[in-house]
C-alpha cells in the first residue's frame, strides 16, 4: 500500500495522519510534509502512526528529523502507535527513549498540554 | 543454487517489490508466520541500504537478491558492488553496526540521537535470526537467515 498523509488541527496541535507504508520510497514525502508545517509556523506536532503498515529506517530518520526541527522552534513531536510489529523497530534502535509515545491522538494532546 | 534470484535497478521503487518477493519464498519455504515481518523489515533495510550505496556511486549497477529455502533455514544475501572504505572485515552481531540505541543519552526532551547511516544495520541485526555482514573489495555482502519448515512442511500446511 502507499502512504497517505493528511493533516488537521486538533486543539492547537497539528495531527499528522499516516496511512500506509513509510519506507524509502515514500519517506521523501513524509519529510517534505513536516518541513512544510515547521515552516508553516506549527511546531508543536503529534503524529498518527495507528495505521502505518510498515516502517523501517528511512522512516526513523524522517521522524528524527522532524524531532530536530520543531525541537529548533522549542516544540515537541509526538507519536502516536500501539501496533506491536512498530514499536518493536523503535525498541530495537532505542528510540522510544526519543519520542514520545501514546495509545491514542487525545492522550498525547492531553500528555502536551500538561507540560506546558 | 538459490531458490529465488533478482537483481533490480538501484531505485526505492523496487524495494518494495524486493519485500514482497522475499515475504512470499519465506513463507513458501515454511518460515513461521510470526516471523514473516521480521523477514520482511530485514530484507528491505538490507536493499535500501544497497540501493542508497548504489545510487551513489554505481547507479548503472543492479543489487542482487538470492533466496535459498533449504536445510531447515531460510537464507537471505543481499549483495551491492559498492566497496566498503574500510578494507575488508567481517560484522558480526554484537559488533559496531549492531549496537542498539541511539549513541546519545536521549529523552523526551533530552539530547537527540544522531540517526547514522548504518541505522538499517543495527535494525537488520536486531531482526534477523542469524547475520553475517561481509565487507569485502567487491562490495558488502548481507547473509541473514531464519528457521524454517522446508517448502515439504510448508506445503503441507498450505493444503492443510
Amino acid at each position: 500500500m502507499d502512504l497517505k498523509l493528511d493533516h488537521h488541527s486538533n486543539d492547537g496541535i497539528e495531527v499528522v495522519d499516516v496511512e500506509g507504508e513509510i519506507d524509502v520510497y515514500t519517506a521523501p514525502r513524509l519529510r517534505e510534509l513536516l518541513i512544510e508545517l515547521v515552516n508553516l509556523g506549527h511546531y508543536q506536532l503529534v503524529v498518527n502512526m495507528e495505521k502505518v503498515e510498515f516502517l523501517d529506517s528511512t522512516g526513523l530518520g524522517v521522524l528524527v528529523g522532524g524531532l530536530k526541527r520543531v525541537r529548533a522552534h522549542d516544540g515537541s513531536l509526538d507519536l502516536v502507535c500501539t501496533q506491536e510489529r512498530i514499536l518493536k523497530i523503535f525498541r530495537i534502535t532505542g528510540l522510544t527513549k526519543v519520542f514520545g509515545i501514546h495509545d491514542s491522538v487525545d492522550e498525547a494532546i492531553a500528555a502536551r498540554k500538561s507540560e506546558k | 543454487m538459490a531458490t529465488v534470484e533478482m537483481s533490480f535497478t538501484p531505485l526505492p521503487a523496487h524495494v518494495r517489490t524486493a519485500r514482497l518477493v522475499a515475504t512470499a519464498v519465506a513463507r513458501r519455504s515454511g518460515v513461521d508466520e510470526a516471523l514473516l515481518d521480521e523477514v520482511r523489515l530485514a530484507v528491505g533495510e538490507a536493499c535500501s541500504r544497497a540501493v542508497e550505496a548504489h545510487q551513489e556511486h554505481c547507479p548503472g549497477e543492479p543489487v542482487r537478491v538470492a533466496l535459498t529455502g533449504a536445510g531447515g533455514r531460510f537464507e537471505v544475501v543481499v549483495t551491492d558492488h559498492v566497496a566498503a572504505n574500510n578494507g575488508t572485515g567481517t560484522a558480526q552481531p554484537g559488533g559496531t553496526a549492531g549496537q542498539q540505541g541511539p549513541p546519545a543519552t536521549a529523552g523526551p526532551t533530552g539530547p537527540l540521537p544522531v540517526v547514522p547511516s548504518e541505522l538499517g544495520l543495527a535494525v537488520i541485526e536486531g531482526l534477523a535470526d542469524d547475520v553475517e555482514i561481509a565487507r569485502t573489495k567487491a562490495g558488502v555482502i548481507i547473509r541473514m537467515s531464519w528457521p524454517s519448515a522446508g517448502p515439504d512442511l510448508a506445503s503441507r500446511g498450505e493444503r492443510a
